[in-house]
């Protein structure tokens, strides 16, 4: 176990008991406390500085196939006690014993320059230093704004199966948004830095990403108006991993897949995708921004492969999912705070490298469409029906990448699309994202390298 | 709340603040998931919290935290005060002035902003409500396979804002909602349909219909293939008409003009609404989720008209944002909770209802598309330019009536263009709660790009 846990075993204990006075088939406590600041500049001054903290529980009782959960803000003994009473109300049986607790030893991703320790001054200075770098690329660069964020997150999980596991999760992100301007049109970029790292992350060149954002701005004011219509797309490394997570991902979380509510359902080990290619999903990554020692029911992470040379080979469990399919849990429970149940959760998600140089795989396509990077993307994991935001994007003509797109978009069904998937690169980059699945967001990782699909709709105003 | 929020605004002002503000809250709510006839998650909860903005001079910090002991809101008033200490000077920060509560909502007076339903019905009611709600969904079309899930939630919250410069004002407001996912199957997949209610009490809701709508919407898209690329009229219904809504009104929120990211700068005068549009924020329609007192700076909330027949007719401001361009804060200093600083946000957007029944606006469309869903406004839409694309189902309309339904395609267009090609509003409004809280009938765009295949 990580330090101290953040609730003594004997309180866990009585805690579980209490929560399975009435009978259950399984009960859990979670712990946790966290601590934040965030700042930002804007117009170059340094505003929104904000400090906030909080700890508190979640207590929930399974019995059957219902969950009862009750939380409560603070980690006051008798308050814990009172939440496991409030979740085990709805029940009538008879008490049952939770197994004793036994400590889980987890090792913590490390953390060199813990952001509590460095001075705000010096979060404040590189905020000066990101909106120089981004106001420097240009005249044209009418606004620059960017945003520090820093959180610790220690949690104690136990639960009736005599499980006591903790974590120490800290995470710092960076992110940089410019404005361009010329005449009469305006265009943004944005980059964003972040890891399960310390203030250590930034002492490369943070300056970059500011650059970057500023870089893709500048772009844009030469755009012209997307295409419309179906045609072969290349798209780019890093972010463009959010493809792979919208496209597949969400639709082999366990939860989907149990209510008949993904197109994955039936599909293990069938033949989805060509040969070339392989994707995981890796919770243990060093230090990678959707990274964790445990999830956050206590399962240590894991690396998951999910598409082995084309085949589906696994769904993303959590304990109750798991469970339910007889499978074991593969540390995907996951949760945005103490006041959410867990479910199952992506952690950092990626297309491994392929065999095919980046170069190649454009001057193949006579005319096509290359999305560089992303602004977001959203699934439908029910009907398999996605559509991506395009942040960055080019037309490709005579196997060339030639003038640069405003206002795409990239709207498919995900088990056509992964199936025409025709190019792996074998350049690699991995990004972060923040995912929202049930009112709940949590930090994940995507990655990949230049990938291609053979025909997918481009949603621009050119017909 | 009060006496903690009262507290809270001494501690930050003995840590050395010369000004202080904080905003307490305290919340009881309540979840029921459905699933497959039997209640899958049941959650009870409870949150509370204290954010603390604190000036020093021009600078402004904020902390916000759950401790709400003695101890823990001198520690939060020491930290605001700390974190007003690394922020740049701005002329422009300083805390909210109190505006006299005179004659709060006009003539309307303040609306009543609980239901006691949401206290007195128990466990055993709320469960029945979200399980009658997934009985619905699988009765309200044979080809409605199963319910993804049915959930109710529902939050009775207590409010409380004090400032050292003499604001103090307490609410409480209750609130809740039912939505269900339903699955329809038709020979080549699945479709998926959504059903919403909501109230500020669960007897306000009305299951059948919930469940209704999710398996109408489900199975109306069985079958459902892709329209051919072209430029031509859209109908949006009120869900989606509502988030393309939710987005203007974030561009026409003060701070986003002043710092030059809204396509909406510098056009007060000008007719960009098609000459069809009205819509004005009401932070106190009895009716509206949004509605409160006062917004998350103590200011009374009001009605501020936006658009009126087409032309733009002003902005929203909260404290920091009047101050700037030298007018009165419309009380739009908005928060989504204590962890969050007030920020420009509409309370409650209206789109004023037009004259045509629905079917009228089909038959004035011609022959078109009806857009039921969008997918990707997150990263679909730039706020800052009004440039948009994002994914579509919905159905064709062809002669003026309803034919086959339509879905992987995209909508495309600049949120001022749009606006411009509003040629006609319906005459039934609707609440939708999603991306802030909106009122909108139907509308009818006289042309917009579909891509598809």
């Amino acid at each position: 176990m990580s330090g101290k846990g953040l609730i003594e075993p004997e309180v866990a204990e009585r805690v579980l008991a209490r929560a399975l006075s009435h009978g259950g088939d399984f009960a859990e406590v979670f712990a946790e406390r966290t601590e934040g600041m965030t700042m930002a500049i804007d117009e170059s001054r340094v505003e929104s500085v904000q400090a906030g903290s909080g700890e508190g529980a979640g207590v929930r009782v399974v019995s059957g196939g219902t969950t009862y959960f009750a939380h409560v803000d603070g980690l006051d003994p008798a308050e814990l006690e009172r939440a496991a009473s409030e979740a085990a109300a709805a029940l009538r049986s008879g008490s049952v014993a939770p197994r004793a607790l036994e400590a889980v030893a987890t090792t913590p991703h490390s953390i060199e320059r813990p952001p509590s320790g460095v001075p705000a001054r010096d979060k404040a200075s590189l905020l000066r230093q990101l909106d120089q770098r981004g106001r420097a690329a240009g005249p044209e660069i009418a606004q620059f704004m960017a945003s520090y964020a820093e959180v610790r997150r220690e949690v104690t999980v136990a639960n009736s199966d005599g499980l006591l596991a903790g974590d120490d999760r800290t995470r710092v992100r960076i992110g940089a948004q410019a404005v361009a301007r010329r005449d009469g049109s305006v265009e943004t970029g944005a980059e964003t830095l972040g890891g399960h790292r310390g203030f250590e992350l930034f002492e490369g060149n943070p300056g970059e990403i500011a650059e970057s954002a500023a870089r893709k701005a500048l772009v844009l004011l030469d755009a012209g108006p997307a295409p419309a219509g179906s045609m072969p797309v290349v798209v780019g490394g890093g972010f463009g991993g959010v493809l792979f997570h919208e496209m597949t991902g969400h639709g082999l979380e366990a939860d989907h897949v149990q209510k008949g509510a993904s197109v994955y359902a039936d599909r293990l080990g069938d033949q989805l995708a060509q040969p070339l290619l392989t994707a995981y999903d890796d919770g243990r990554m060093p230090n990678e921004w959707g990274s964790d020692a445990i999830d956050d029911e206590g399962t240590p992470t894991q690396k998951t492969i999910l598409i082995e040379e084309g085949r589906l080979a696994s769904f993303l469990y959590d304990r109750l999912t798991a469970r339910r399919d007889g499978a074991e849990p593969t540390g995907n429970g996951r949760r945005e705070s103490f006041r959410h149940l867990p479910v199952p959760r992506m952690t950092n998600t990626y297309i491994a490298p392929g065999e095919v140089d980046p170069q190649a795989m454009i001057a193949d396509v006579d005319r096509g469409f290359y999305a560089a990077s992303f602004g977001g993307g959203q699934v439908d994991p029910a009907t398999g029906d996605f559509v991506f935001g395009v942040s960055e994007g080019y037309l490709i003509e005579g196997g060339k990448v030639t003038r640069p797109c405003r206002g795409a978009t990239l709207i498919g069904n995900c088990v056509e699309a992964l199936a025409a998937i025709d190019a792996v690169g074998d350049d690699f980059e991995m990004k972060t994202g923040v995912c929202g699945k049930a009112g709940q967001k949590v930090p994940v990782g995507t990655g990949q390298g230049h990938v291609r699909i053979r025909a997918m709709t481009v949603g621009g105003t050119e017909l | 709340m009060i006496a903690e929020a009262r507290g809270a605004v001494e501690q930050a002002l003995a840590a050395g603040a010369s000004d202080a503000e904080a905003y307490a809250s305290e919340d009881r709510g309540r979840e029921v998931r459905a699933h497959g006839g039997e209640v899958e998650s049941l959650t009870a909860a409870t949150k509370r919290g204290l954010g603390i903005r604190a000036w020093v001079g021009t600078r402004a910090g904020y902390a916000y935290g759950t401790d709400l002991s003695d101890a823990g809101i001198r520690a939060l008033g020491a930290r605001a005060a700390e974190m007003a200490q690394v922020a740049d000077e701005d002329e422009f920060a300083g805390p909210p002035v109190p505006v006299r509560l005179m004659d709060p909502g006009g003539s309307k007076g303040a609306p009543e902003l609980s239901d006691p339903s949401v206290v007195a019905w128990s466990t055993a009611q709320i469960a029945e409500l979200a399980l009658a709600v997934e009985r619905a969904a699988l009765a309200g079309d044979e080809r409605v396979a199963g319910v993804e899930q049915a959930v109710y939630a529902d939050s009775a919250e207590t409010v409380a804002v004090v400032s050292s410069t003499g604001i103090e004002g307490e609410y409480e407001r209750s609130s809740c909602h039912a939505y269900v996912q339903a699955l329809a199957e038709g020979e080549d997949g699945r479709e998926t349909g959504f059903g919403f209610g909501l109230g500020r009490g669960p007897k306000a809701l009305d299951p059948a219909a919930i469940g209704r709508e999710g398996a109408e919407r489900a199975a109306a898209m069985i079958g459902a293939g892709k329209p051919g690329s072209r430029t031509c009229p859209v109908v949006l219904d009120p869900t989606v008409a509502a988030s393309f809504v939710a987005i203007v009104g974030r561009g026409l929120g003060a701070g986003a003009v002043q710092r030059g990211r809204s396509p909406f700068a510098g056009r007060v005068g000008d007719s960009i609404g098609g000459g069809v549009l009205a819509v004005h924020d009401d932070g106190l329609d009895p009716a509206g989720p949004g509605s409160a007192p006062f917004d998350g700076e103590g200011i009374p909330q009001r009605r501020t008209p936006l658009l009126e027949g087409g032309t733009l007719r002003g902005y929203l401001y909260d404290t920091y944002t009047a101050r700037r361009d030298r007018v009165a804060s419309t009380g739009n200093g908005g928060r989504s909770g204590y962890r969050s600083q007030p920020s420009v946000s509409f309370s409650n957007l209206i789109v004023a209802p037009g004259d045509l029944a629905f079917e009228g606006l089909l038959r004035e469309a011609g022959d078109g598309v009806l857009v039921t869903d969008v997918a990707g406004l997150h990263s679909g839409v730039n706020p800052v330019s009004g440039v948009f694309s994002v994914g579509a189902t919905g159905r064709a309309i062809r002669g003026g009536e309803l034919a086959e339904p339509l879905r992987e395609f995209t909508i495309a267009s600049d949120l001022v263009s749009m606006l411009g090609a509003v040629v006609a509003c319906g005459d039934s409004p609707r609440w939708v709660p999603f991306g802030g809280s909106v009122s909108t009938p139907p509308l009818l765009v006289g042309e917009m790009t579909i891509a598809g295949s």
